[in-house]
């Protein structure tokens, strides 16, 4: 088991330091002088140079990703040209608004997804099942942003029951999480559905059926527990799309988090605080597997025993 | 909660392979959108500098001063939406294909580089793509958006980019099934090249789970045009796609909600199609695929 957490957190911090290449290769090596890029097109030629020096543009390509990485260690990231200060303080201070959206909508979507999910799996092929598996299929091919605009419009312009933007109170959270949680709750809800499925003729199943435990009972725990160990996985493979996704919901809602600071970062060419906020997330997907991949051991004791996956 | 929980019942159909009516219906639909996309803007005129004061924002289903019927209604400069969404289905449609053709295309030359040659090559292109998926969403893409500026070309680009990883992975699956197999091994013991191995061992077997992944990439490839286009890193306002528009209703969300609401409707019912179509080419052709 420890070789195994050695060689998992090796393999994550290989990852990483490819993610942090990457962002590199973009930013600098993709046609386009960094420089001219923030300083726009009306730039004369003097100042491109003078900013070039500055931010170490002039040197070999390979002392520049030298400088990069240990910079990168440090969690150096420069200073935001539009706000001041640190970059990444720019966003660390903006990511418990973040986290706050994103658990909000793993909440809904998991709770909703498995309640769906078991409403199908118990009747299967009959009406409610199909009307669950078209309306997946309906909010999986949607654009979230849409799904958003949506949502304002019939719940804060026409019901006016929720707030439309902000981050004031607990109603705010609610019309992002569910925008931002909706491509999630159509995965769980598949996955418990097939998995649930998937165990219904397992023999241990029908021990406890003989044992004369009532249905119920038979759903949950004992069905449930070996159902839900692809949604684990796929938890942590959508948080990441999870928090991709706040890039885009959290300009729709205003919400002052992390991911629309990324987006407007953009729109001003603020890209010490576009890198920090990209390597951020990215660092956090990695760390967030990491844990899933730890954790599926426990549920599931059949990994634990093979050892290598 | 009496209901029992039980399999699936197999049902056996003898006449019709799985999924041909859900294979028919959604290439229906595909159909008309192409269709809307190569005729509609020649048969609705769309200028996308043209501005009509005196028609902005109409209701759908009104008419214009000069007695047209505007069925999505106007936007807000006077422009009539119908004629707006056909160019944009044009637009985020030929983004689409562009960029599932060429992603597919380094996927599957990658995959049969891996898969195939195996060794050092193949550990190098499976941890660029582990690497790769460390970006979560497309938050990759809006990075290398965002420094390419927005155009169709850098669109297609960006989004292939970020798309070719599923391709390679599932190509290499495939190559490393087949490539033991007796008759791969048969044709090379007759002295076959390895170009020629691929050409008529390796290809062929690839077929299948390419097309199903290809149907069921497209429509992330589009909603992912749209959100990138949404934040302004997609295409330009001189060539609004599906996203652009729906875009550019947000502020009117009040007063005119159907500039965004029905571009939306229209792309959500072309990726519902794919869906379809991609969950259907799968059970007919590869059930192993499921879940992917």
């Amino acid at each position: 088991m420890l070789a195994y957490l050695v060689r998992r957190l090796a393999y994550s911090v290989f990852v990483l330091w490819g993610a942090v290449t990457i962002v590199f290769v973009v930013l600098r090596v993709v046609p386009g002088d960094p420089a001219l890029v923030i300083l726009g097109p009306d730039a004369d030629r003097a100042q491109v140079l003078r900013l070039r020096h500055t931010m170490g543009l002039d040197q070999p390509l390979l002392v520049q990703y030298g400088h990069y990485l240990i910079d990168v260690v440090q969690l150096h990231f420069g200073t935001s040209i539009r706000l001041g200060g640190d970059a990444m303080g720019q966003i660390l201070l903006r990511l418990p608004a973040t986290a706050e959206l994103a658990v909000a909508a793993v909440v809904f979507a998991v709770t909703v997804g498995i309640g769906l999910g078991t409403a199908a799996a118990v009747r299967p092929n009959t009406w409610l099942d199909r009307a669950i598996s078209v309306f997946t299929l309906v909010i999986q091919s949607t654009p979230t942003f849409w799904a958003g605009l949506v949502l304002l419009l019939v719940f804060a312009r026409q019901l006016r029951v929720l707030p439309s933007e902000g981050a004031h109170g607990w109603q705010n959270v609610i019309l992002p999480a569910i925008t931002l949680g909706l491509g999630f709750l159509a995965m769980v809800t598949r996955l418990t559905r097939s998995g649930l499925l998937e165990v219904s003729n397992e023999p241990y199943l029908s021990t406890v059926r003989a044992k004369g435990l009532g249905e119920r009972i038979v759903i949950f725990p004992h069905a449930m527990r070996n159902a839900l160990i692809p949604v684990v996985t796929v938890i942590g493979l959508y948080l990441g799309s999870v928090l991709g996704g706040t890039v885009v919901i959290e300009t729709v809602f205003s919400w002052p988090g992390a991911g629309r600071l990324i987006a407007d970062s953009i729109s001003y060419r603020d890209y010490n605080v576009v890198q920090a906020g990209v390597i951020l997330i990215a660092a956090l997907f990695v760390v967030v597997n990491l844990v899933v991949d730890l954790l599926y051991g426990l549920i599931d004791p059949r990994v634990r025993l093979g050892g290598e996956r | 909660m009496t209901a029992t929980l039980t399999a699936t019942p197999v049902r056996v159909r003898t006449e019709r392979k799985p999924g041909t009516v859900r294979i028919v219906g959604s290439l229906a639909v595909v159909c008309f959108y192409a269709l809307c996309a190569a005729f509609g803007p020649v048969l609705f005129r769309f200028d996308p500098v043209a501005v009509d004061t005196r028609n902005r924002l109409l209701p759908p289903m009104s008419h214009t001063s000069g007695g047209h019927l505007v069925l999505f209604g106007t936007d807000q400069v006077g422009q009539d939406l119908l004629a707006k969404m056909m160019q944009g289905a044009r637009v985020s449609m030929t983004i689409g294909i562009s960029a599932l053709l060429l992603s597919g295309l380094i996927g599957l030359v990658l995959g049969i580089v891996a898969g195939y040659f195996g060794g050092p090559l193949d550990s190098l292109l499976m941890r660029l793509a582990d690497i790769q998926l460390a970006f979560p969403g497309i938050l990759l893409a809006i990075l290398i958006a965002a420094v390419l500026g927005p155009s169709v070309t850098n669109v297609i680009v960006v989004l292939s980019i970020s798309g070719w990883v599923t391709f390679a992975r599932v190509t290499r699956g495939q190559v490393l099934a087949t490539k033991r197999r007796e008759y791969v091994d048969a044709t090379r013991t007759l002295g076959a090249r390895h170009w020629h191995v691929v050409r008529t061992c390796i290809l062929p077997a690839c077929r299948a789970p390419f097309l199903v992944i290809a149907a069921l990439h497209i429509g992330d490839v589009i909603l992912a045009e749209a959100s990138l286009s949404f934040l302004g890193l997609g295409t330009p306002v001189t060539t609004p796609s599906w996203g652009t528009t729906i875009a550019s209703g947000r502020d009117l969300l009040g007063t005119a909600w159907w500039i965004s609401a029905i571009p939306g409707i229209g792309l959500a019912v072309l990726v519902v199609a794919f869906g379809v179509l991609g969950d259907a080419l799968r059970d007919r052709f590869d059930p192993k695929l499921a879940g992917r």
